[in-house]
């Protein structure tokens, strides 16, 4: 499975997304699985959404390393703009290359060479569009929904063109389109327009079968009973009316917490003292702290 | 060829035409009735589609006015007739059956804007029922037929939003774009300067921060008790929405309703039609605690992240002693930039804030406007309904309630 660029080819089906995923030690669903292997044979953007802490970005990160292909991430952020999102011009070395030109005694004839492609500074979504040796990179988009409106519109091209104008330069266009995921945490509507543009997915909490199989693979240091209760708790825990329910990432550092207080099986009393790694609002522990966590454990005990 | 007549007789029609839409409320000036004269003298008269299209591209520049020009053509060049019926009868005010059928389907703007001597007449007189304790745990689905906008409902709105505005002030934005009176330099423009002038650098360009339109989530209470105003207020939404804010809206009796999409219709008319088919629990109970949890958990953190402000416009009279109101103000309170409640029912005289509800929420509010802006929106429909419109004064020395 590997190409001419040195990476490993795209998947031929969704086994072998499953199977691609899982050697980056990422379980995803069937439904993931689906929605990334249409992105991939479809070369469209996949715009994934979904409470924090279910392994949004992991996905971009697995799929850079089991595809071997170059991860080019840019974080979003309220007033990201152009300059530290797409390309920047270099002034300092246009301003030299003026001077020279002028103490050469040529400087009618700088203006054309000082826009040229020397004198550009490429920022993330440009180097995502330049040619990359282990193949077309994957371009993660992160957390969309904390840039303003503006950079999304600015997207718009990127996205169905896989394009960038720049005004000085003509326009730049990948070869073959980069890999690009996108996720938002939804603390903003993302406009239709962008909508439009993406494969969609909602990433949902996983289920029972599918959790236990992910702390199996990334907290490996507990016993089959322990990694039982806790997931039992996790799942009754996340359909109590909370203000925020606990992600994955909140069950593994559980995990790997109850691993280091080399704990054997769930107590009321232990539940309590490390239900701050679960909850992150006080309102939401208080709720759950004391009566409540022991009921749910003793839910737990009677479903097995 | 046309005759002098008829050529006269197109003239008068159109600037009759004209002057009904600007009646309506379309931004129409002497220019546009130029550019429409124009326009027909290029498109000529013989097809009716081409004509519609050429006279609409000149006087309706907004897709909101799409639905009133249409009518007002359909009037006015469909069926010459209809017209000269329609007049005589808004001014006799006796209405034959034919008429009726066909004036049912009009907008209400437009047949104000054709009958304007008789718009007094029009209002009907209607004795405001108070309904302030009609609190209930029951849930009580109810269809709301809204009546459409009066062309004196427009104006007051339009009044209204210049004032609410400022309560909504812009924020500065992170972005920058090139200004004389900039904070930081521009060095990408200076470069663009600099070789304009053959590499002699002149002046460094400037850049400024920009500003950015206020994220405003507007919260109605649409109980029975809040009835008077919801749709003042929804017609307030929409018109607030066409600013350039970024408005989210919502309405809670029992249950929360995001009505957002709706409010984006272009015709305020149609997006609360829209909204009053949608939405369940008009005119029923109140259960505002637990409408603010379902926000705040629901959509909180969707809709406010942007530095928003939230306007509630809410009795609070909410009677349920489980809720954990105060609880859930405070929390909309610390995830929001700004909270401004409205409370409509600080236009009865000798109001103190004696309800459980009201003290609750109280102490986790920014801006308590009893006075002003609400009993604008109060009076302005109790005006409009009644004929009468003292209670301004009465009630604007009461801004002290809080």
């Amino acid at each position: 499975m590997v190409d001419a660029g040195g990476g490993v080819s795209l998947p031929q089906d969704l086994d072998q997304v499953q199977d691609l995923l899982g050697r980056g030690d990422y379980i995803a669903g069937r439904d993931l699985a689906t929605v990334i292997y249409l992105a991939l044979r479809m070369g469209r953007p996949l715009l994934l959404e979904g409470e924090a802490g279910v392994g949004k970005t992991e996905i971009a990160n697995v799929l850079a390393r089991t595809l071997g292909r170059d991860l080019i991430r840019l974080q979003c952020y309220e007033g990201l703009d152009l300059a530290s999102a797409a390309y920047e011009w270099n002034y300092p070395r246009q301003m030299v290359a003026i001077r020279m030109a002028e103490a050469e005694g040529r400087a009618a004839d700088v203006g054309s060479s000082i826009y040229g492609r020397d004198y550009l500074i490429a920022r993330p979504l440009l180097r995502a569009l330049e040619t990359h040796a282990g193949g077309p990179p994957v371009l993660l988009i992160d957390e969309l929904d904390r840039a303003d409106e503006p950079f999304e519109a600015f997207l718009l091209e990127l996205l169905s063109d896989f394009q960038l104008s720049i005004p000085e330069l003509g326009t730049v266009k990948a070869a073959q389109p980069p890999i690009v995921i996108i996720t938002s945490n939804r603390t903003r509507e993302v406009h239709d327009a962008l909508r439009r543009r993406c494969l969609y997915h909602w990433v949902e909490y996983p289920d029972f079968g599918t959790e236990t199989r992910i702390v199996e693979v990334k907290a490996p240091g507990i016993s089959a009973e322990l990694r039982r209760q806790l997931i039992g708790f996790v799942q009754e825990l996340r359909k109590q009316d909370l203000f925020k329910r606990p992600g994955i990432a909140e069950t593994l550092d559980w995990a790997n917490a109850l691993a280091h207080l080399d704990a054997v099986t769930l107590q009321p009393g232990l539940v309590d003292d490390t239900l701050g790694l679960l909850l992150k609002y006080q309102d939401d522990i208080a709720k759950i702290r004391g009566s409540e966590a022991a009921q749910l454990l003793a839910q737990i005990q009677v479903g097995h | 060829m046309r005759s002098q007549d008829d050529c006269s007789q197109l003239a008068g029609n159109m600037v009759l035409f004209c002057r009904t839409l600007r009646r309506a409320g379309l931004p129409v000036g002497t220019g546009q009735v130029i550019d429409a004269l124009n326009a027909v003298a290029a498109v000529g008269v013989e097809r009716r589609q081409d004509f519609r299209q050429a006279l609409r591209s000149v006087l309706a520049s907004d897709p909101r006015h799409f639905r009133l020009f249409d009518q007002a053509f359909h009037v006015f060049f469909h069926n010459q007739r209809l017209l000269e019926k329609m007049m005589a009868t808004l001014l006799s005010g006796s209405v034959p059956e034919q008429a009726q059928a066909e004036k049912e389907t009009l907008l209400r703007r437009l047949l104000e804007a054709l009958s304007p001597e008789s718009r007094e007449n029009e209002e009907e007189l209607r004795v405001e029922a108070d309904r302030t304790a009609t609190w209930s745990h029951r849930e009580v689905l109810r269809q709301k037929d809204f009546e459409e906008m009066s062309l004196a409902e427009q104006s007051a709105v339009k009044e209204l939003l210049r004032e609410e505005i400022t309560l909504c002030e812009k924020t500065a934005s992170r972005r920058f774009r090139s200004g004389s009176h900039g904070s930081r330099y521009d060095l990408r423009r200076s470069m663009h300067n600099m070789m304009r002038n053959n590499g002699q650098l002149i002046e460094l360009s400037l850049k400024r921060r920009t500003e950015r339109p206020p994220v405003v989530v507007l919260l109605c209470d649409i109980s029975g008790s809040m009835s008077h105003y919801s749709r003042m207020f929804l017609h307030f939404a929409h018109a607030l929405g066409t600013t350039g804010c970024t408005v989210h809206s919502f309405v809670f009796g029992t249950r929360l309703t995001n009505i957002s999409r709706r409010m984006r219709d272009p015709d305020a008319d149609r997006a609360l039609s829209c909204v009053a088919a949608d939405v369940r629990d008009w005119d029923g109970g109140t259960r505002i605690g637990e409408s603010l949890a379902r926000f705040n958990k629901d959509w909180g953190r969707r809709v406010l992240a942007q530095n928003a402000t939230v306007v509630l416009l809410s009795d609070g009279l909410e009677r349920d002693p489980e809720t954990d109101l105060g609880f859930q103000m405070q929390r909309l309170k610390t995830s929001c930039r700004r909270l401004i409640w409205l409370n409509p029912v600080l236009r009865y005289a000798g109001f103190e804030a004696k309800a459980a509800g009201i003290r609750r929420m109280l102490p986790h509010v920014d801006l308590f406007l009893p006075a002003h802006n609400v009993s604008s929106l109060a009076n302005l429909v109790g005006v409009l309904k009644s004929g009468h419109g003292a209670r301004n004064t009465r009630y604007s020395a009461r801004g002290a309630a809080a």
